[in-house]
């Protein structure tokens, strides 16, 4: 059966993410403003980029710090599984091939398309699903994810998860990745907002999966 | 008719389920009581001795009274509920008996650290002495109020949390005794549980078969609440 660009179980999950990290970075800032700073007590980290920084209330869900751990704690599982489906599907479906960034194929194309979208390379280089720096982006919007969930656990469990919690530098140190990998999602979002916006041709591929290909490497 | 009014539930379900007004309630409450069977399941041993004490100054004092509550002249320490043996404790009753120390980094609800070495009677040492028996629960007041005519801050723990090696009635922080600021003249302390469940300004501990809930529990704020 020919393959479409963007097979079902990729699209599914895609979509369901969107719900999902909203509702979890919105809960998110609102239970950091309960105390938006970092490091111990009486040792703070104040060189710790966004220290202090209240969020405005359009970014934030759940009211409160009550509701918004909540809300945190109930789609925290909806994230986590479907981010498992999608790992799963990518390893054994193998997109993992043309989705992931691989460095010796990929670091010179993605550098390449970066000149590109710079002016400073007249072509853009060859690409076949993705360029070079989307499976970059893609890749590291993943990789932020994975970082998110176990920093996670960690700040949530920092006693019990005590050797997750060691892993990042402590409780602490936890709380520190856990949000600066959301600030590096929301950038991605940002960026991967606009390209949908200036690249709109193929956003109804994501929602009906594109036109089926032709098996390639035969 | 009557499909209209059932699509239309099934859209507002969601919206009525997660109200953050009452998160201890609807869909919300339901994911509280399934992390909660993952929280007893993960519950271990002690927790790792914490590095650096906090300064005694850094180290956040929370009540709910409008002042900083002052120990009571008379005060004892009320051990009772399903017990064999119902106690009435002085400071120095809980000083006499078997004693625990611990360094342990404090997490409060709101994200922040700190750490201390604390002192005490382990709870378990309470539990033997009343000749309690397989209570699930252990409901914790004290005399921090928000006003005179109003009942104090409490909480409630499980049996498991409350029997752990280190949770104590603690009498000492940073080898010097309790301050007014941080519960005297005895508080709850341990290393599982968030700064809130801890209750300071103890009047009595009482061995139950139900849980009561708490102050901030009764709020909104999770019950069970381990670290």
């Amino acid at each position: 059966m020919p393959r479409r660009p963007q097979p079902l179980l990729i699209r599914l999950t895609h979509w369901i993410n969107v719900p999902a990290f909203i509702v979890m970075a919105m809960s998110g800032l609102q239970i950091w403003i309960a105390y938006p700073f970092f490091g111990p007590r009486g040792a703070m980290w104040d060189w710790v980029p966004l220290s202090g920084w209240m969020p405005p209330e359009w970014m934030r869900a759940g009211q409160w710090l009550a509701g918004a751990r909540h809300l945190h704690f109930a789609f925290i599982w909806l994230f986590v599984i479907n981010g498992l489906v999608y790992v799963v599907y990518l390893v054994v479906s193998g997109q993992r091939r043309r989705r992931l960034f691989w460095p010796p194929r990929d670091l010179r194309p993605a550098v390449q398309q970066f000149l590109y979208y710079v002016r400073l390379r007249k072509q853009a280089p060859a690409k076949d699903l993705y360029n070079g720096l989307q499976r970059a982006a893609y890749t590291s919007a993943l990789v932020l994810g994975v970082l998110e969930v176990l920093s996670g656990f960690a700040v949530w469990k920092p006693v019990q998860l005590s050797w997750l919690a060691a892993m990042f530098g402590g409780y602490d140190g936890a709380r520190v990745v856990h949000f600066l990998a959301l600030i590096g999602l929301l950038l991605f979002l940002v960026a991967h907002v606009v390209m949908v916006i200036i690249h709109w041709r193929q956003f109804p591929n994501m929602i009906t999966g594109g036109t089926p290909e032709p098996e390639e490497e035969a | 008719m009557k499909r209209r009014d059932a699509l239309r539930a099934i859209a507002g379900l969601p919206l009525v389920a997660c109200d953050t007004s009452k998160p201890n309630k609807g869909a919300l409450g339901g994911m509280e009581r399934f992390n909660e069977k993952l929280e007893r399941a993960l519950q271990g041993g002690r927790a790792p001795t914490a590095d650096e004490r906090t300064p005694m100054d850094d180290f956040p004092g929370y009540h709910i009274a409008p002042e900083v509550p002052q120990v009571p002249d008379d005060w004892k320490l009320i051990v009772g509920g399903r017990v064999a043996k119902p106690l009435a404790l002085t400071l120095a009753d809980l000083r006499a008996m078997p004693r625990i120390e611990s360094r342990i980094e404090h997490h409060c609800v709101e994200g922040w650290s700190a750490v201390a070495d604390w002192a005490g009677v382990p709870l378990s040492e309470i539990a033997k002495a009343c000749g309690e028996k397989e209570n699930p629960y252990v409901e914790f007041r004290s005399f921090d109020a928000p006003s005179f005519n109003e009942r104090g801050y409490w909480s409630s723990w499980d049996r498991e949390s409350a029997f752990h090696p280190q949770t104590m009635l603690a009498y000492e922080m940073n080898g010097a005794p309790l301050t007014a600021k941080h519960g005297a003249p005895v508080r709850l302390y341990g290393s599982i549980k968030l700064g809130y469940k801890m209750v300071k300004y103890l009047t009595e501990v009482s061995f139950l078969d139900r849980r009561t809930g708490g102050y901030w529990e009764n709020q909104g704020y999770e019950w069970f609440a381990g670290t």
